[in-house]
């Protein structure tokens, strides 16, 4: 264990060194600034640990974004609208739509490539061309058009941003397990004289499981990536993704980086998670660890 | 209702040309293999048009793909001026920034294995991160002009090329490395002709990966803040405005400058690692 975490360590460690000297160095000016204007002139002594405490840095330091992060989660009840509990509940309700939703399209695309070969030549490129659009352009679109189609609240078009970037993965994957199967398990089936839907439900999609669970953890980062999109340009008030619009807009950097760290924290908290269901599946599917 | 039926029935022969195409031997062919996709692509835009027209959809709604035509050839100033200010000037170079530091940051790490195994992991998961996130703070940082759009694009390209390429300047074996060796060939020697060729396949995996999110953070970073122009700039407008027809020209271009893009990194790909088994031709 010490032998594998020790070099993560390592490098966090030089991250945040990096980061503290960043700190330093971008917010002295202001502090000389500060002092200039007074008419006095302060020592590094003095500017080391006053650029550690601003109210508004140009780069917060590490403790100043972890103890906004503290505060957000737990300084208040989680229904309050400065709660990043709240807001992250927001954002997680669009990732786990816009997943489920992207998950169900993945896989539907996918067996009909696999069992249409015309659906294979025709959809396979467009699907790969729709990744190459880049679905910022489209999220503000989304946005006002659902609403003027009658859609309330923005869980709808924030979801269908999500399952736009996370069906890709899904979908790749799946028509790669899908034909995973070797020519001789498909004629084994063949001289069981097995029909297509028992090919296909007791051969291809058993194959096809440890694919499909690999690209969920890319899937439900996609997914999170697209909720938060979603919540950025167009005007939305709650979520991640709106938090750090507000803290940009009215000129609170720890409001923005401790939505960016919560955001980190529930991406890395939804990877974990997807990891342990794999990790299950693996295990009842008798794959070994 | 003329507008639909027409759609539909087209929609019919499309299907059925296609099916017919796909298990012919004209498969075979290449210009087969593109006609198949290529009918897919026309219906797509046919059914649209009918049903939108036969509908009678508002164009604040979905404006039908002939209007949104017309708009392109009258506006193609405007769509030239913000392609080269969001995708030259902020994608582009953010992209060309962001991978040659990501590829010089690999091979300075590369030469300890500590970092090395410390960075994967680290790196994989700021990979995953939602790093869009961090143009507020950009855009605040370097201004509203181009420069703040090529630091997000910096930003998010950055570690998905490094987790590549570190993991491809370990993809040469352990023998080939030995008999480098052998030869008497120096760091540099064996860096240049061995491992960074061997290295190539990975790189461009996360170049791959890093064309498409360049234009996806250029954009984003002018809903912050950007001139009166910029494919973002002009989207957030326009929707605001309604006007969809501009919106859809836009992701027109937006879509165009992306599939090309893609289309160069996969050839300069095929040219470069003309020797790897997923590029030989069966």
């Amino acid at each position: 264990m010490m032998a594998r975490s020790g070099p993560v360590l390592a490098v966090l460690g030089i991250l945040l060194a990096v980061w503290y000297l960043a700190a330093v160095g971008m917010n002295a000016q202001w502090e000389r600034d500060q002092a200039a204007r007074a008419g006095t002139k302060v020592t590094w002594a003095e500017i080391l640990p006053q650029t550690m405490a601003q109210a508004r840095p140009v780069v917060p330091a590490p403790h100043q974004v972890a103890v906004a992060l503290w505060d957000g989660l737990t300084a208040q009840a989680v229904t309050s609208k400065r709660s990043l509990v709240y807001h992250g509940y927001i954002t997680l309700q669009a990732t786990l739509v816009g997943f489920a939703l992207g998950i169900v399209m993945g896989v539907a695309l996918a067996v009909g490539i696999v069992q249409s070969r015309a659906m294979d030549l025709s959809v396979m490129p467009w699907a790969i061309i729709s990744q190459t659009i880049p679905i910022v352009a489209l999220a503000p679109m989304i946005v006002v058009v659902s609403g003027s189609i009658g859609i309330e609240g923005r869980l709808i078009p924030k979801g269908v941003i999500s399952a736009y970037l996370s069906f890709f993965p899904v979908l790749v994957s799946m028509v790669k397990g899908l034909r995973s199967p070797d020519a001789m398990q498909v004629d084994q089936m063949a001289t069981w004289s097995a029909s297509a839907a028992q090919v296909f439900w007791k051969l291809r999609l058993p194959a096809s499981m440890p694919y499909f669970f690999a690209s969920l953890k890319v899937a439900i980062a996609a997914s999170l990536v697209g909720a938060i999109v979603g919540e950025l340009p167009t005007g939305a008030v709650e979520g991640l993704g709106a938090r750090m619009l507000i803290g940009s807009q009215f000129g609170q950097p720890l409001i923005m980086w401790a939505a960016l760290f919560a955001a980190a924290l529930l991406a890395g908290v939804l990877i974990l998670l997807v990891g342990q269901v794999e990790r299950l599946a693996r295990a009842r599917m008798g794959v070994p660890a | 209702m003329i507008w639909i039926v027409a759609a539909l029935a087209f929609w019919a022969a499309a299907w059925v040309a296609n099916i017919r195409l796909a298990n012919s031997g004209a498969v075979r062919t290449r210009a087969g293999r593109l006609a198949v996709p290529a009918i897919f692509g026309i219906t797509v835009l046919v059914v649209w048009e009918g049903l939108v027209r036969g509908l009678g959809v508002p164009g604040v709604i979905l404006p039908p793909p002939s209007v949104i035509w017309a708009k392109i050839t009258t506006s193609l100033p405007t769509l030239w001026i913000d392609f080269l200010q969001t995708f030259v000037k902020g994608a582009l170079s953010g992209f060309a920034i962001g991978c040659g530091a990501a590829v010089l940051t690999a091979i300075a790490i590369d030469r300890s294995q500590f970092l090395t195994r410390g960075l994967l992991p680290v790196g994989n998961f700021v990979a995953a991160l939602p790093v869009v996130g961090i143009a507020p703070i950009l855009v605040q940082w370097f201004g509203f002009d181009w420069q703040s759009k090529a630091a997000v694009v910096v930003a998010m390209v950055f570690f998905p090329v490094l987790v590549n390429m570190v993991a491809g300047l370990q993809a040469s074996e352990r023998m080939q490395r030995d008999l480098m060796a052998t030869w008497g060939a120096s760091y540099w020697q064996t860096l240049v002709k061995l491992r960074l060729p061997a290295a190539m396949p990975f790189l461009f995996n996360g170049l791959k990966i890093a064309s498409t999110l360049a234009l996806i953070g250029a954009i984003v970073a002018e809903f912050f803040g950007s001139p009166v122009m910029g494919m973002g700039f002009r989207i957030s407008t326009e929707v605001g405005r309604l006007g969809l027809d501009m919106v859809w020209a836009e992701i027109a271009v937006a879509a165009l400058a992306g599939s090309v893009f893609y289309g160069l990194i996969a050839l300069t790909e095929r040219a470069v690692t003309f020797w790897h088994p997923s590029q030989r031709t069966k």
